[in-house]
């Protein structure tokens, strides 16, 4: 049943993902200082980036700190975005959940987390837009190609990547040996890569 | 070795502690497989996040572009992360073109001891040859005076030495093999005399050893400077 599997032809690469605006030009043009790009650019990306700070930092006025400040540094850097090191998108999701994982996982944030995640059920509300519904069918192909990890895989990687946890924490909350957490973590993205199609 | 790669999926999505990240970053900067599984996996992480998406309060767009609006966009050339990549690509090329013969015994002496006005005086020597490599994001440029016997080499941009190591700095001499020539402070920007005499060497090499230095050279250069006849 969790077999199945995405066939290789079926698989966008990760560029295709963000179809519409160019986003790599986008931002080689934000790196110039045109902030015409860069509104498009937040246009794009907005509920990408704030959906993941979101999903990390639970508490929705944080995130939207985590979000401001992801996409002022995504306007700093801009200019050394490489496209032959990765794709735009990639890139601007690096800094948006760095940035998540510092918050939540400063001292304070992190007391504030454990009393909010209780209310985390409260609906957060869903994109209507375009890119809304291009990243819902993204999740679907998301969803099964997690259908094919373990779930011991399935679950060290979302506490690790959605969670915010250290691989540490992951261990004793899964009830694992140190060892075997980054290692679940990392068989985990592996085989989600080569289900997805990423990369080559 | 086998170990810190396991760390590339945790470090990808940032499941690593920051002591954790550090030693791995250092790691990254000369395992060029693991560079390359990071970037997979974050194009990976990437896709996750797209089960995630959240329209943001329309006031957001608008704190950002008023923010960002009084921002000024960093240069592209001067990206703190970019000195990491060059130390992989840069130990094979040399690899590639380069045989270490047998080594010599060197006297020891620290390179930064000598008087700055050495180096001033090799930069502006009449019969002065220079030699300049460009490593990745980093340029290092070798110059000897044969009147002078001595050699300087200047860096500009120098990412650090791996974590419990140095640069090294040796004169390759017919007969002798490579001879040491001192150790590089750690430093990004710096003129350092090499110690010892000029005059006998075909070239100067640089290492990367162990903290403190080597007799002789434990690794391939990762950079080598020949000299003029």
């Amino acid at each position: 049943m969790n077999h199945i599997r995405p066939v290789a032809d079926d698989a966008p690469s990760p560029e295709d993902g963000a179809s519409g605006p160019d986003l790599s030009e986008l931002l080689r043009r934000s790196g110039r200082g045109d902030e015409a790009a860069f509104a498009q650019l937040y246009d794009a990306t907005a509920a990408r980036v704030f959906g993941l700070a979101v999903r990390v930092v639970r508490d929705p006025a944080q995130a939207e700190e985590v979000a401001q400040e992801s996409f002022l540094e995504i306007w700093r850097t801009a200019g050394r975005f490489d496209p032959a090191r990765g794709s735009a998108l990639s890139w601007l999701l690096t800094i948006t959940h760095r940035k998540a994982v510092d918050r939540v996982r400063s001292a304070e944030a992190a007391s504030r987390r454990d009393t909010s995640y209780q209310q985390h059920n409260q609906p957060v509300e869903h994109d209507s837009t375009a890119e809304a519904a291009e990243a819902s069918l993204e999740a679907r192909r998301v969803r099964g190609a997690l259908a094919t990890l373990t779930e011991v895989q399935r679950e060290a990687v979302g506490l690790a990547f959605l969670g915010g946890y250290t691989h540490t924490e992951v261990a004793t909350m899964l009830d694992l040996p140190v060892g075997t957490a980054k290692t679940r973590i990392r068989d985990g993205m592996i085989r989600l890569r080569d289900a997805l199609g990423v990369g080559s | 070795m086998t170990d810190v790669h396991a760390l590339s999926g945790a470090y990808a999505v940032d499941a690593l502690d920051d002591i954790e990240r550090a030693a791995f970053e250092r790691h990254l900067a000369a395992c060029a497989e693991c560079r390359a599984e990071v970037a997979s996996l974050r194009e990976t992480a990437a896709l996750l996040a797209a089960t995630e998406a959240v329209e943001p309060p329309t006031s957001l767009r608008g704190r950002v572009l008023a923010e960002i609006s009084t921002v000024r966009p960093l240069p592209p050339e001067v990206a703190p992360q970019q000195p990491r990549r060059w130390l992989g690509t840069l130990v094979a090329a040399a690899a590639a073109v380069v045989v270490l013969l047998g080594a010599g015994l060197a006297v020891w002496h620290q390179p930064w001891e000598e008087n700055p006005t050495v180096a001033e005086s090799v930069l502006s020597a009449d019969d002065a040859q220079s030699t300049t490599l460009e490593l990745g994001e980093a340029t290092a440029t070798m110059t000897r005076s044969d009147s002078l016997g001595r050699a300087v080499i200047v860096t500009d941009d120098m990412p650090p030495p791996p974590e419990g190591k140095v640069y090294q700095l040796w004169f390759d001499v017919p007969g002798e093999g490579m001879v040491s020539a001192g150790v590089m402070p750690i430093a990004t920007d710096q003129t350092v005399v090499l110690d010892g005499d000029a005059t006998a060497a075909t070239g100067a090499g640089i290492t990367v050893e162990p903290t403190g230095g080597s007799k002789e050279p434990t690794t391939a250069p990762v950079a080598l400077f020949p000299f003029d006849a």
